[in-house]
């Protein structure tokens, strides 16, 4: 317990410091949005036991709504970030009402085919900017008063944004609805023969992550200005699997671990090796199917404990 | 030229022709993943890779071994099942006792390497490969004009999904298969090879998704990406057939590429999502799938 507590000490320290460390702000900024990305994955794979693969359609809705409303309508940032969780809210309330009927890989292939469904919208749509997307999003400022075009203060909304995120997502799992979730995953009879309603549960979990996924998009698109159709393609929902896998799913910070090495790994790699990208992404999936199930936090954990037994 | 809803009915036989064709290929490669899941339990989301290795084995051979078309509808899938065997016994078979969803996740990687590499080499815009001399025509059927490539599509692809189908539900060899779906290691007991059993599996689902790429090498631009959006369209249809049948893989595979093909007519904008439209109202009304069982 000391230890996280010092790790997470450590870790805040880190993260308040970064500006001054010379590290880029809006690279950082792109990490801590894909880790909120992958933490609200994590909340339904690793607590939810429900493998979906078509997040990134969540992720995306949000920063079109966002990055739309702030450039079309001129919103505030706090409106349009809003709009943008409500919208991949909903657009997970219907998925979930379908995708939950089946279980395991049937569901996998659902919110993959929905998914798709929503990146040919997108493509479509008359409001998306098809394939050059919504580029150049003003950042605006937050409720009016705090403006957000210097990356130093952007960069500290965004931090602000991530902690509460993180600490909503540890609220939620430890909360009695967090522990019927975790029964369900680990043994759904069960579940139902107490007398839960499953399919509630399942859903609420389902909504919830699509909406956490939103707010991560649509601080996205403001940190970066722009929505692109990358950011709801099949890729991207990979590539968040990936964060969560490798960082260690079903723990706290595991998917914030995953983020960072993928994220890292894209922007440096991608100068050094260039398009071999994809195949390196593609052979750490591989590995750690085979052979680094419990991710990077997952085998600290154990090994951890293995030491204090 | 006779009309309905005001469309000539040349263009509307046309368009369904070709979703035909379509439908062909859905159907060969909704059947290679349904014969792959039902003896491995696994989901080969490699699947669309396969499709595009075996376009591009074609297109290779063509263009530096000097391979023709009918050697390559042959040695292609040949090959490509091949490179499946060596994959599954490399990657695959160290996940059979976990979860089913590690093997999506599994072959979603080996996916990613696969295109990945095909990218790197070729690059991302599409080649051509020539339609075969003696395909080259046009059948004249009186009320439409058919290209006898795309006859022949339809055609080789019913040959195969019919045989694959005689195979698995006629045949002793079928028998054995489907004797190790239900179980394994009383099959195994009796002195049946079942891990042969298995990775010649997967060698021949492969072989099929490879078979399908080079039948339509000549129709579509030869891509590295051609598989993947297409993989995505089949496992709606083998959501929408139910994964356990064999029969039911082929005929939604069909129907579906024809349903395609109409709303290509109707109302183009949606021919894209149209499948994964019905697959949500299948799943609303009958949740196991047209065919399947829960």
């Amino acid at each position: 317990m000391r230890a996280a507590w010092a790790f997470y000490g450590l870790a805040g320290l880190f993260a308040l410091a970064v500006p001054l460390l010379g590290i880029y702000p809006v690279f950082m900024m792109k990490l801590l949005c894909f880790a909120m990305f992958a933490c609200a994955y994590n909340l339904l794979l690793g607590f939810g036991g429900m493998l979906s693969f078509g997040h990134a359609a969540y992720f995306g809705v949000s920063a079109y709504a966002t990055a739309w409303l702030a450039s079309v309508r001129g919103w505030d940032a706090a409106a349009c970030i809003l709009a943008g969780v409500g919208a991949s809210a909903l657009i997970g309330l219907i998925v979930g009402i379908i995708a939950i009927r089946r279980r395991g890989i049937y569901f996998a292939m659902i919110t993959l085919a929905l998914a798709q469904l929503i990146y040919f919208v997108c493509l479509e749509a008359p409001f998306t900017g098809g394939e050059n997307g919504l580029q150049g999003v003003p950042r605006g400022s937050l409720l009016g008063v705090l403006p957000l075009r210097s990356d130093v203060l952007l960069y500290y909304v965004v931090l602000a944004a991530f902690l509460a995120q993180y600490l909503f997502i540890r609220r939620v799992v430890q909360s009695p609805f967090g522990q019927v979730l975790k029964a369900i995953r680990d043994n759904e009879p069960r579940a139902i023969s107490l007398g839960y309603d499953v399919n509630r549960y399942r859903l609420l979990a389902f909504v919830l992550s699509a909406a956490l996924a939103g707010f991560a998009g649509s601080l996205k698109a403001l940190v970066l200005s722009f929505a692109t159709l990358s950011d709801v393609q099949q890729a991207t929902s990979g590539e968040v699997i990936l964060m969560t896998l490798l960082g260690g799913t079903g723990t706290f910070f595991g998917p914030v671990a995953g983020a960072a090495v993928v994220v890292t790994l894209e922007e440096y790699l991608s100068e050094i090796v260039g398009g071999w990208v994809t195949v390196i992404i593609g052979g750490v999936f591989v590995a750690c199917v085979l052979t680094f199930r419990r991710g990077i936090v997952g085998s600290i954990l154990g090994l951890w404990r293995r030491a204090r037994s | 030229m006779t009309e309905i809803f005001g469309i000539p009915v040349a263009v509307i036989l046309g368009q369904l022709m070709l979703g035909l064709v379509n439908g062909s290929f859905y159907a060969i490669l909704s059947l290679g993943l349904a014969v792959i899941f039902g003896l491995m339990g696994i989901v080969n989301f490699a699947h669309g890779a396969f499709y595009a290795l075996g376009a591009f084995a074609a297109l290779l051979g063509l263009q530096h071994l000097g391979v023709n078309y009918w050697a390559a509808l042959l040695l292609s899938p040949l090959l490509i099942g091949a490179l499946g065997i060596v994959i599954e016994r490399l990657f695959l078979r160290h996940i059979y006792q976990l979860e089913p969803l590690y093997g999506l996740l599994l072959t979603f990687g080996i996916a990613l390497v696969i295109e990945g590499c095909l990218h790197q080499y070729f690059g991302a815009s599409g080649q051509s490969y020539p339609v075969p001399a003696a395909l080259r025509g046009v059948l004249n059927l009186g009320f439409m004009i058919l290209p006898l490539y795309r006859a022949w599509v339809i055609l080789v692809s019913l040959i195969v999904c019919l045989s694959v189908w005689f195979i698995i539900e006629r045949t002793r060899l079928g028998g054995t298969l489907r004797a190790a779906t239900e179980n394994a290691p009383l099959l195994q007991a009796f002195g049946v090879n079942v891990p042969l059993l298995v990775a010649v599996t997967y060698g021949g689902g492969v072989a099929l998704a490879a078979l399908a790429g080079v039948l339509s090498a000549p129709v579509i631009l030869v891509s590295p990406q051609m598989g993947s959006s297409l993989v995505i369209v089949v496992f709606a249809v083998v959501v929408i057939g139910g994964m356990g049948s064999i029969l039911g893989a082929i005929v939604s595979g069909l129907a579906l590429g024809v349903i395609e093909g109409f709303t290509k007519v109707i109302y183009p904008e949606a021919s894209n999502i149209v499948v994964f439209l019905i697959m949500a109202l299948v799943l609303i009304v009958r949740p196991a799938g047209l065919f399947g069982r829960e």
